[in-house]
């Protein structure tokens, strides 16, 4: 009987001296969970999800002050995402904070554009070249379609586009097959 | 001398199909009424438009520039009138459309002046830029620049350059064609190439169910007479005139994925790309027509010499297209593409046009669940699992199908083509392939954009420490005025100071942009002759086109 | 819309399956030849209810019940569990092990293409688990008549001492326990030249009909080869050691469902390795595992239970045996083709 007890109670010293040992030695750096989230996070940057920017959203999220339904660039998927890491059941995207829209990116009439700089001063990521009393533009490539600039512009000459497919963006799709095949049309030229 | 040939694992043996296209010699087709000539038809930047809409073109003239070195110019095939510059649908799986030239010709075919290049005695830079100014791209499928590939890199030399004539697709003739055609000039572009590369051996290859290439070529070689230069016939099988493909059997090597074979000492050019260069550097002539194969439900199968840009219509048309063709398939049965478009033009890398009928090639009957009977992998010649990768594209599981190399799959077919379930197996990888690619755009996109907002986050804070200290400077600099009670009250100060004059600053730009709109035109409209009025229309024209333009292109990407 | 290859090679997995059935015909011939029609009801009574079995359970799944039920994968099922349960069962045992086979096996798991384990082997498990005596009981050579044989599939009386005995492998194992060493034991009437006698020619009718499939590329070399290669190894081995306590190598091959096994049922491939090392380990396991459940277990034959066993190692020595990818060879390219 003593001897049972004094093999435990050696087997929990034992393993709690390693437990502990491990927990010193493979401390981590950091926060990761935090950059974990932020990297399922669009980085649209838009505020929409009540923290200005991705990063402080997750940090809220990782410190369990926010749902994770609350950013609509990021969509279902990321809040399926976001369910996954955390180990948390998945939600519908909160309305509140706004509905998923295809991705856009904004569009400055140069013929309009007054040059007062606003936008460029509402632009999280710097996608807005120009200077005072310059015509502004927008590089197409850096927006996010955040849509922070389009009510501070005075002039109204922002306007959002949606991005449309390409030849180079275009995806195969999933393959689904039809039971029956059906002929496809061709244009009617074909047939001379 | 090669004395032994290697040989690749899997691989099909489907029926050649090639006899139809091959009876009749090259055919030059006359030019249609349009031209259509995408901007972009290679791989790599999408070139700068030289030519405005109604400008006048001669054949050859350049009409699109390279967009940096990966890149490669464009021209005008014959002469004419540019009609448009817009976005005209692809030959592409997708049916998009893209930035092309349309021109119509003239009828006259003026040629442009040739610039003559005396490449004999130009340093290889001075080739290599003048090959990307003349458009030579890769002609067997991939139409990577080839400017790029004649580069031998940090060792100096090359072993081997591989020209490959090889086509083993069923259907496609237009190389067997060229090599019985011009087996000479084939021969000196390789030389060319060989010089370039600084390449001890130089391997001609095709299969052996080309008889009469491989005999042209041969004689045509022994009266170059270079010890160098060798024929090799390589036993047909699928796909061996994949450039890997190739390269191992003829030397052994295996390039894998992602590594360019130049580092392993091999360069491999498809036979009509040795023309091309050929062309270019003996006669100055850019890269404006080539051969297709118009096969399959068609009347007259053959191949044709056509401009780059003629409608494939107009291909089918000549071939006579037979009316119970279902769907366009440009490039093989193999590996082609749906061509959603018949109106599509030819590109540089249309190598094939082929109709399908469903006697031709009978639509695929039902999926059947994987078996994992392993036929597939027995076929594979890149010595994947395909039937892991089919399982794991199908899931949606992309970072396990790269685990079983995903991107190592060539999209040969061989797969499909064997699989008794009868599973489009390529169609997952195409698919996988790119929501992978899509998602690295994504991902990419998002990295940079975070780093962006973090760049400008620190960035004020910066201006705002700047700031304070300034503030503080000058309010230590001046006590008598005012007491310094610290730089943090100041901070607040600064932006609610700034608020005010920026808006009436704003008004006041906004009522001078007004008044300056209503002072131009007022300026405008009296006292006009009529040239001026129709030089300020051609402006304002121009204006709306370019806004259009910038348009249709800001959202691209 | 449907995209390249718009070339497709002749087969589909009836073929495949069609071919499969023939393959075991000659074994089929040889065994009614030997020892009556029986055999060819016990088929009939299997593929009649595997078909059932798979047509009520696509319909339950919502699949299209015509087009799976031609693959043929159900009939295949069906023709292995009718010829490696022994002759003569009550047509009970055979309706139980196949839908066994067919609903729990295949259907659970998500229909054809996923089980992960073998189904045919699935139910000759259940079966001998469930009724050990029934299953114990092989006829002899001389066999009996069709309406005797008939008669005792449709479940009538059995008269079990008459014309039924233990398979060559049990009158082993009991005469080993009871201390007679092998050559003596081999006397007995149930043993032939090498094994089991009349099952000797049937395993060899398996053979031909393997070698059929290997010629026709249904299978490949690795499977069977490991097979009868490390069952001989093993058994050889032992046989070397102490030929009065093990049998040799050739009864081994000979004997039981080593060659149904060799060919037919390891190299199933939905639950089996796919890789050609993989391949190569799977049935050497199989086969060693078999011969201990012989040389020293309670059951007449092992391979059923090896099968399963192996099975569940199968997605493990897949991942561990994958082939190099084109270009990621370690060593460098050597001469030619591999
Ligand atoms: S709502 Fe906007 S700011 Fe918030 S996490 Fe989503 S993209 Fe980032
Ligand atoms: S340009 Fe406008 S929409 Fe685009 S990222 Fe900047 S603020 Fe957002
Ligand atoms: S050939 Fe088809 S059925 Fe066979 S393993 Fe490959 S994908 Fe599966
Ligand atoms: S398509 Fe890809 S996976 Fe299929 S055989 Fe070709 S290389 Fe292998």
């Amino acid at each position: 009987m003593i001897t049972a007890l004094l093999v435990m109670a050696g087997l929990a010293l034992v393993l709690g001296a390693t437990l502990g040992a491990a927990s010193v030695l493979f401390k981590t750096q950091g926060d990761p969970l935090v950059d974990k989230i932020d990297a399922i996070l669009p980085q649209t940057q838009c505020g929409q999800c009540g923290y200005p920017g991705c990063k402080p959203y997750a940090t809220a999220i990782a410190g369990g002050d926010a749902d994770i339904n609350q950013c609509p660039p990021g969509g279902d998927e990321g809040v399926r995402k976001l369910a996954d890491l955390l180990g948390r059941e998945y939600k519908p995207l909160n309305a509140e904070h706004g509905v998923e829209k295809p991705k856009s990116v904004a569009l400055i009439d140069e013929a309009t554009c007054i040059g007062c700089t606003l936008c460029i001063q509402a632009c999280p990521v710097d996608a807005i070249v120009g200077a005072a009393k310059q015509m502004h533009t927008i590089v197409g490539d850096l927006c996010t379609g955040c849509e922070l600039c389009v009510p501070p512009c005075p002039a109204d000459c922002i306007d959002m586009v949606p991005v449309t497919e390409t030849v180079e963006s275009w995806k195969w799709r999933y393959p689904v097959f039809e039971l029956k095949v059906q002929p496809a049309t061709l244009p009617a030229k074909e047939a001379a | 001398m090669l004395n032994k040939l290697f040989s690749f694992n899997g691989g099909v043996k489907p029926d050649p199909n090639k006899s139809a296209s091959t009876r009749e010699p090259i055919a030059r087709l006359a030019l249609p009424p349009q031209l259509v000539i995408p901007l972009h038809q290679h791989i790599g930047g999408t070139p700068r438009p030289l030519v405005t809409v109604g400008s006048t073109v001669l054949g050859g003239q350049r009409i699109g520039a390279p967009d940096g070195n990966v890149s490669s110019a464009v021209h005008a095939p014959t002469s004419g009138r540019v009609v448009a510059i817009e976005p005209r649908p692809m030959p592409h799986a997708s049916g998009l459309s893209s930035p092309a030239v349309v021109i119509e010709p003239d009828g006259l075919d003026t040629a442009i002046e040739r610039e003559l290049f005396d490449w004999h005695a130009a340093a290889p830079g001075e080739i290599r830029d003048f090959l990307r100014d003349a458009g030579v791209v890769g002609l067997g499928g991939a139409v990577f620049p080839s400017h790029l590939k004649l580069n031998p890199g940090k060792s100096g030399h090359t072993d081997t350059l591989v020209i490959n004539g090889a086509e083993c697709e069923p259907f496609i003739t237009c190389d067997d064609m060229l090599m019985r055609a011009e087996p000479g000039n084939i021969l000196r572009g390789a030389l060319i190439m060989q010089r370039m590369l600084a390449a001890k051996q130089v391997l001609v290859a095709l299969e052996d169910n080309k008889p009469e290439a491989a005999a042209a070529l041969k004689s045509a070689a022994r009266a170059l007479g270079h010890a160098s230069l060798e024929v090799v016939v390589v036993p047909t099988r699928y796909p061996a005139g994949g450039a890997k493909q190739l390269i191992r059997v003829l030397t052994g090597i295996e390039v894998p994925h992602g590594s360019r074979s130049t580092d392993f000492g091999v360069q491999c050019f498809n036979v009509a790309t040795a023309l091309a260069v050929w062309r270019a550097l003996e006669h100055g002539e850019p890269l404006t027509r080539r051969i297709v194969t118009v096969t399959g439900n068609v009347e007259r199968p053959r191949n044709f010499d056509v401009a780059i840009g003629t409608p494939i219509s107009h291909l089918f048309a000549a071939a006579g297209l037979k009316p119970d063709t279902d769907k366009l398939i440009m490039g093989g049965p193999m590996m082609g593409i749906p061509l959603p478009n018949i109106d599509a033009p030819v590109v540089k890398a249309t190598n094939c046009l082929l109709a399908s009928s469903p006697t031709l090639f009978a639509p695929p009957e039902p999926e059947l669940p994987c078996i994992r009977c392993g036929e597939c992998a027995r076929a594979c010649p890149a010595d994947l699992q395909p039937f892991e990768l089919y399982w794991h594209s199908r899931a949606r599981n992309f970072g396990r199908a790269q685990e079983y190399k995903l991107f190592d799959c060539i999209e040969c077919g061989c797969c499909a083509y064997v699989c008794p379930s009868h599973i489009p197996l390529v169609d997952y990888y195409r698919y996988a392939k790119s929501e992978i690619w899509a998602r690295e755009r994504d991902k990419d996109a998002a990295d940079s954009a975070r780093e962006r907002f973090e760049f400008r986050n620190w960035r004020a804070d910066r201006e705002k420490e700047e700031k304070a200290a300034k503030l503080a400077a000058r309010n230590a600099a001046k006590p008598a005025v005012k007491p310094a009670d610290g730089a943090a009250p100041a901070a607040d100060v600064a932006p609610s100071a700034g608020e005010d004059p920026k808006k009436a600053l704003i008004e006041a730009a906004m009522a001078r942009a007004r008044a300056q709109k209503e002072a131009v035109a007022a300026k405008n409209t009296d006292a006009l002759t009529p040239a001026q009025q129709a030089q300020i229309d051609a402006a304002e024209e121009r204006r709306k086109r370019a806004s259009e333009l910038s348009g249709s292109d800001a959202p691209v990407k | 819309m449907y995209n390249s290859p718009y070339l497709r090679q002749n087969t589909s997995v009836r073929r495949v399956m069609v071919t499969v059935l023939v393959a075991m015909l000659p074994a089929i011939a040889m065994q009614v030849w030997l020892f009556g029609i029986g055999l060819l009801l016990q088929i009939a009574i299997a593929s009649a209810t595997a078909l059932a079995c798979e047509a009520a359970m696509l319909s339950l799944r919502r699949r299209p019940v015509a087009r799976a039920l031609g693959d043929g994968s159900a009939l295949v099922t069906a023709w292995l569990i009718a010829v490696c349960l022994p002759p003569l069962l009550p047509w009970w045992m055979i309706v139980i092990g196949t839908s066994f086979a067919i609903i729990i096996g295949k259907h659970l798991y998500g229909g054809l293409g996923q089980n992960p384990f073998n189904p045919a082997m699935l139910a000759y498990c259940v079966l001998i688990i469930s009724f050990p005596a029934l299953m114990s009981q092989w006829p002899g050579l001389q066999g009996s008549d069709a309406a005797t044989q008939l008669n005792w599939v449709l479940g009538g009386e059995r008269a079990l001492d008459a014309v039924t005995g233990a398979t060559p492998l049990d009158a082993l194992r009991t005469g080993l326990l009871g201390n007679a060493d092998v050559s003596a034991v081999m006397q007995s009437p149930a043993f032939g030249h090498v094994a089991g006698a009349g099952w000797e020619w049937v395993a060899l009718a398996w053979g031909a009909g393997g070698l059929l499939l290997l010629a026709l590329r249904i299978i490949t070399w690795h499977i069977p080869a490991a097979f009868l290669g490390a069952m001989a190894l093993v058994s050889g081995v032992a046989w070397l050691i102490d030929p009065s306590h093990y049998a040799s190598p050739a009864f081994h091959l000979l004997a039981g469902g080593t060659m149904l096994g060799a060919f037919f049922i390891a190299t199933d491939p939905v639950s089996g390795a796919t890789t050609p090392r993989g391949k190569l380990i799977f049935a050497a396991g199989i086969a060693l595992i078999a011969w201990l459940i012989r040389a020293f277990g309670a059951y007449p034959d092992g391979i059923a239970f090896a099968v399963l066993l192996l099975n569940i190692c199968v997605p493990l020595i897949d991942i561990k045996t994958q082939p190099p990818v084109f270009g990621h060879k370690v060593e460098p390219p050597d001469g030619g083709a591999r």
